[in-house]
């Protein structure tokens, strides 16, 4: 058995609210597969598995607000036989304090319907599974008409305290009072635009602190040094200009994809930017999964993980890049993209600043900075002319690497930008 | 063809669906787009994207400085899809 908990998304996370599960009790799961929606400071993120397995159960409802690491659902793994679950102390709904989180269906409240029922496949595939139908009687009993009424209105009665009938047992009379509860206490709350513009407020101000906590915990742990340099990309923007004349727009590549694969490649040839400082030791990551800050309109910003970075051609680099931009607006990006960076690239964009230098995110131990792609008088071979460069500039943690090898991962990707050709 | 007004309105609902909190209202159709709407790379390329493939007019990347301004813009699509 496997427990899921709620993941974090940056060691700038403190909670996360199950926005909507796309799960129920006894559906099949496939690593990789989405199984809820998780809504953060950082906005929707999509929450995937990592094994294959049967859900058992959902421990929280969707709308519950749960600190990080709190267990959120059970899984059986695939070839696992059903065990008794595991007696959890307090469900986390009694504990987060929020009565007023909607368990029944079609309130007029901007909640997702919620899935987290044991509707009445769930039960079916519940009795499929004897122990652990057991193991929920243990916890709390109900007579079969409250359990019916509940079911019928859509909620999880197991999230109910003990009821007023023989040995605690629910009865219909606990539900119906439940409910008249609930019915009340919705109508108590503040008007719904209202709320969810208070709430915008609220995040915009809590990513700034979790920003602000990363960000000077990174600069008090880790001792930075920079480098910086300019690179010709007169090469590059040839390449892909003749290669952008035969394509449509929506084929055409920006000079970013190759910066990108060009700070990939290096990145594996350097193993020493790439991976965690933990614990007083460095250890080197396999893969180069590359994080992209991107900034986002509304504020703050997001790092979000290119995978084997080192893999990808111009091509397949621009349609990772397209694509994460798209979801990171819409709210799509997923957990694993939102976990996994080993290093960092920070690009100010066609129209921003000369050059960055900046602040490491830690677990991490470098930050590449990517300039302004702009036009400057040049001198090579003793002569001025007009080259078009990018500025760009590394900040490393100075307890895994010397600015001699910095310098060396920076000459790498200027000798490979030089090449464009053999990035493909 | 549209008529300028048809396009111009069409090129807006464009760049609100592709950057929404750009504020496209007050956008002063002489200005460069880019700088006044905050738009990358990409999302520039996406509205080539879409005009290419809602008008059937394909820019090529040489022509992108004769597209900064809205109105810049308006009339070259009307230039070449005549």
């Amino acid at each position: 058995m496997k427990t899921i908990t709620m993941p974090s998304f940056g060691a700038d996370m403190e909670q996360g609210k199950v926005a909507e599960w796309n799960i129920k009790p006894g559906d099949t799961v496939h690593r990789g597969d989405i199984i809820a929606t998780i809504e953060t400071m950082k906005g929707l993120i999509d929450m995937e598995v990592f094994d294959d397995g049967i859900v058992e159960q959902l421990l929280v409802q969707a709308g519950s607000e749960v600190p990080v690491g709190e267990p959120i659902a059970t899984l059986r793994l695939l070839g696992e036989v059903a065990v008794e679950t595991p007696q959890i102390k307090t469900t986390p709904v009694e504990k987060s304090e929020k009565p007023s989180t909607p368990l029944y269906a079609n309130n007029e409240a901007d909640y997702t319907t919620p899935v987290s029922t044991p509707p009445s496949e769930t039960t079916a595939a519940i009795s499929t599974q004897p122990h652990l139908e057991t193991a929920q009687q243990a916890i709390s009993l109900i007579s079969p008409a409250a359990r019916y009424q509940a079911e019928q209105q859509g909620f999880d009665w197991r999230t109910l305290p003990m009821g007023t009938g023989p040995n605690g047992a629910i009865v219909l009379a606990d539900i119906q009072r439940y409910f008249q509860a609930e019915k009340s206490d919705l109508n108590a709350t503040t008007p719904v635009k209202k709320h969810t513009h208070i709430e915008h407020d609220e995040n915009e101000q809590k990513m700034r602190q979790a920003i602000a906590a990363v960000v000077s915990q990174s600069k008090r742990e880790i001792p930075h040094y920079y480098l910086n340099q300019d690179i010709s990309l007169t090469h590059a923007l040839q390449w892909l200009q003749h290669y952008n004349e035969t394509q449509p727009p929506e084929s055409r590549l920006l000079i970013n994809a190759l910066i990108y694969c060009a700070i990939a490649k290096a990145l594996q040839k350097f193993p020493t930017f790439n991976g965690f400082f933990q614990n007083n030791r460095f250890q080197p990551a396999e893969q180069v999964h590359l994080g992209n800050a991107i900034n986002l309109r509304q504020g703050g910003l997001m790092v979000a993980a290119i995978h084997n970075a080192a893999t990808l051609t111009p091509v397949t680099m621009m349609e990772k890049l397209k694509d994460q931009v798209i979801r990171a607006r819409e709210g799509h990006l997923t957990m694993s993209e939102m976990q996994d960076a080993t290093v960092t690239i920070s690009n100010l964009g066609d129209r921003g600043s000369d050059a960055i230098l900046g602040v490491i995110f830690p677990p991490q131990v470098a930050l590449i900075g990517v300039g302004r792609v702009r036009e400057v008088a040049w001198v090579e071979n003793h002569i001025i002319k007009p080259v078009t460069i990018v500025s760009m500039s590394l900040a490393a943690d100075h307890r895994v690497t010397d600015g001699h090898d910095g310098a060396r991962l920076l000459s790498k990707i200027n000798k490979l930008l030089q090449k464009p050709e053999q990035l493909t | 063809m549209k008529d300028k007004n048809t396009l111009t309105r069409f090129l807006l609902e464009q760049i609100q669906t592709i950057a929404p909190d750009s504020d496209t209202d007050n956008l002063d159709p002489d200005e460069d787009m880019r700088d006044e709407l905050d738009l990358d790379s990409m999302d520039f390329l996406r509205l080539l994207e879409s005009i290419s493939k809602q008008l059937s007019v394909n820019i090529p990347e040489v022509d992108y400085n004769k597209i900064t301004t809205l109105n810049n813009m308006v009339n070259y699509i009307q230039a070449i899809a005549r």
